[in-house]
């Protein structure tokens, strides 16, 4: 595992995502709120560029009639097909145990942390006084 | 035909109205004027007509009656011939395509008095559906009220193609009154005829209608699930008679996939269709649509996922297989016995005190 710099906290707003590429690998990178998850970009499923599609809430029932929507913005549908992902842990709402999305930690983290290293920021220039998204892939 | 000794329960067998003056005696006075003197008779359902062959075989007719219509011949060919400890009995008269409700609700009570006075209380190894008006629920629940207490009726007879399909809340208070009294849905093949057979509108050959009866029940089955009946009435068993079962894994697959995409339009379905037909529906073994071998009927067992869901029935006395193979190939023993006893016993709870 690397830790790599994809960043500038700030730079993505709430509800918003940047899609970056590490290694060869696409992951999109979310704040919710403050929260910051990381998920390849490619839905289990077949392949689908997953981190594209549109962030909904979690919809759950008591009973035929009644609807209930909960957890804004936390679930990714997957542009091809719908199937939706909790985009904190990358499991499908619908097979959450055999069909994940892979999801990689973030973290924010502080110039003057980082600048000790070890890190990777090919694009970044780090400065002591500003915060950080950090990916660990 | 040589006598077989399986000890099944037979989940569907069709003994006959021979006409409405057979009903006479169980009208008030009110409906049999109106039933003698405007000379209405002859409402068999139009979907499966009696002087078709398949609707007797020619081996279980008796010349100058409809078939199904001798208790003697059904204690023969059916009770005795495949050595059934119970039959379910589903009289089918066209009761759900009268148009007058009011009509309806006393045709049906006449046959449930019919079939009470005429094949329950003279063989006791037949049990029987309760006949209803769907037409309008508070009179289907009325009669299903009025017959709760006797527990040799099992099931709630419906039509697999009425005016809506089946999960529509219109049908609602018959599956709470059901649920209540530990009576299952039987689902009949048959149509009121007042939609297209297809969803894409009439057919023009009996052979189309016939066949499209397999659309008619997916419909119901969709409907049943995603309106989300079983969601509300958990302890509710469905069965399907004369649905073929055949296709189920292809539908399945369909509806799970299309679940996984747009389940947020009915939260209430929490897992996946499959698993709620599985848990709830029930499909009579007769008649089946076999594929060409045995081991291809072992895949599509396999497909299905369930041992659970396979009813036995012969479908007496309509003509769906020769002599006596009612079994397609590719039945295990194992799974047979399942079919024979065990699963009727579980789809239906009032089974399960007379086989205690």
């Amino acid at each position: 595992m690397a830790r790599h710099i994809v960043a500038d906290a700030g730079e993505i707003p709430p509800g918003g995502r940047k899609l970056v590429t590490i290694r060869g690998r696409e992951i999109g990178v979310f704040n919710q709120n403050g929260d910051y998850f990381a998920l390849l970009n490619r839905c289990p499923h077949q392949g689908a560029e997953l981190c594209k599609g549109t962030l909904i809430g979690l919809a759950t029932s008591t009973g035929p009639g009644n609807f209930e929507l909960t957890r804004h913005g936390e679930m990714l549908k997957c542009p091809w097909h719908g199937w939706e992902y909790d985009i904190r842990t990358g499991q499908s709402w619908c097979d959450p145990n055999d069909i994940k999305a892979r999801a990689y930690p973030v973290t924010v983290e502080h110039g003057a942390t980082l600048v000790k290293g070890p890190f990777v920021a090919e694009t970044f220039q780090v400065e002591i006084e500003q915060d950080y998204v950090v990916i660990e892939v | 035909m040589k006598s077989v000794r399986h000890g099944g329960i037979d989940c569907d067998v069709h003994p006959a109205l021979p006409g409405m003056a057979a009903l006479l005696p169980y009208l008030d006075p009110y409906w049999q004027e109106q039933v003698t003197v405007r000379g209405i008779d002859g409402l068999d359902l139009s979907s499966f007509p009696t002087q078709m062959d398949a609707h007797g075989r020619a081996d279980w007719r008796e010349a100058g009656h409809k078939p199904g219509s001798s208790l003697e011949l059904l204690r023969r060919d059916a009770l005795d011939g495949f050595g059934s400890q119970l039959a379910i009995c589903n009289p089918l008269y066209g009761v759900l395509a009268i148009y007058n409700e009011h009509f309806a609700a006393a045709v049906a009570r006449a046959m449930n008095d019919w079939i009470t006075a005429e094949w329950l209380d003279r063989e006791p190894r037949l049990r029987a559906s309760i006949t209803v008006a769907a037409q309008n629920a508070e009179h289907a629940v009325d009669e299903i009220e009025r017959r709760a207490g006797d527990q040799r009726f099992v099931q709630v007879l419906l039509l697999s193609q009425d005016d809506v399909p089946l999960g529509n809340r219109r049908y609602w208070p018959i599956y709470a009154a059901a649920a209540r009294h530990g009576l299952t849905i039987g689902v009949h093949a048959g149509s009121t005829y007042r939609h297209a057979i297809t969803s894409n509108g009439w057919p023009s050959y009996y052979l189309e209608d016939y066949a499209a009866h397999a659309q008619g029940f997916q419909s119901n089955l969709l409907s049943l699930v995603h309106e989300g009946v079983f969601a509300k009435f958990p302890s509710l068993k469905v069965v399907f008679i004369e649905s073929g079962f055949t296709w189920l894994p292809t539908f399945m697959w369909r509806a799970n996939k299309t679940w996984r995409g747009v389940r947020a339009e009915v939260p209430w379905v929490d897992r996946p269709p499959s698993d709620i037909i599985r848990d709830h529906v029930r499909f009579t073994l007769q008649p089946t649509d076999a594929p060409p071998t045995g081991a291809d009927m072992e895949r599509v067992l396999n497909q299905i996922g369930s041992d659970d869901m396979l009813l036995f029935s012969t479908d007496y006395p309509h003509w769906q297989f020769d002599g006596d193979n009612v079994w397609p190939a590719g039945f295990s023993d194992t799974l047979k016995q399942r079919v024979l006893v065990d699963n009727p016993r579980n789809a239906y709870p009032r089974l399960k005190e007379a086989l205690s």
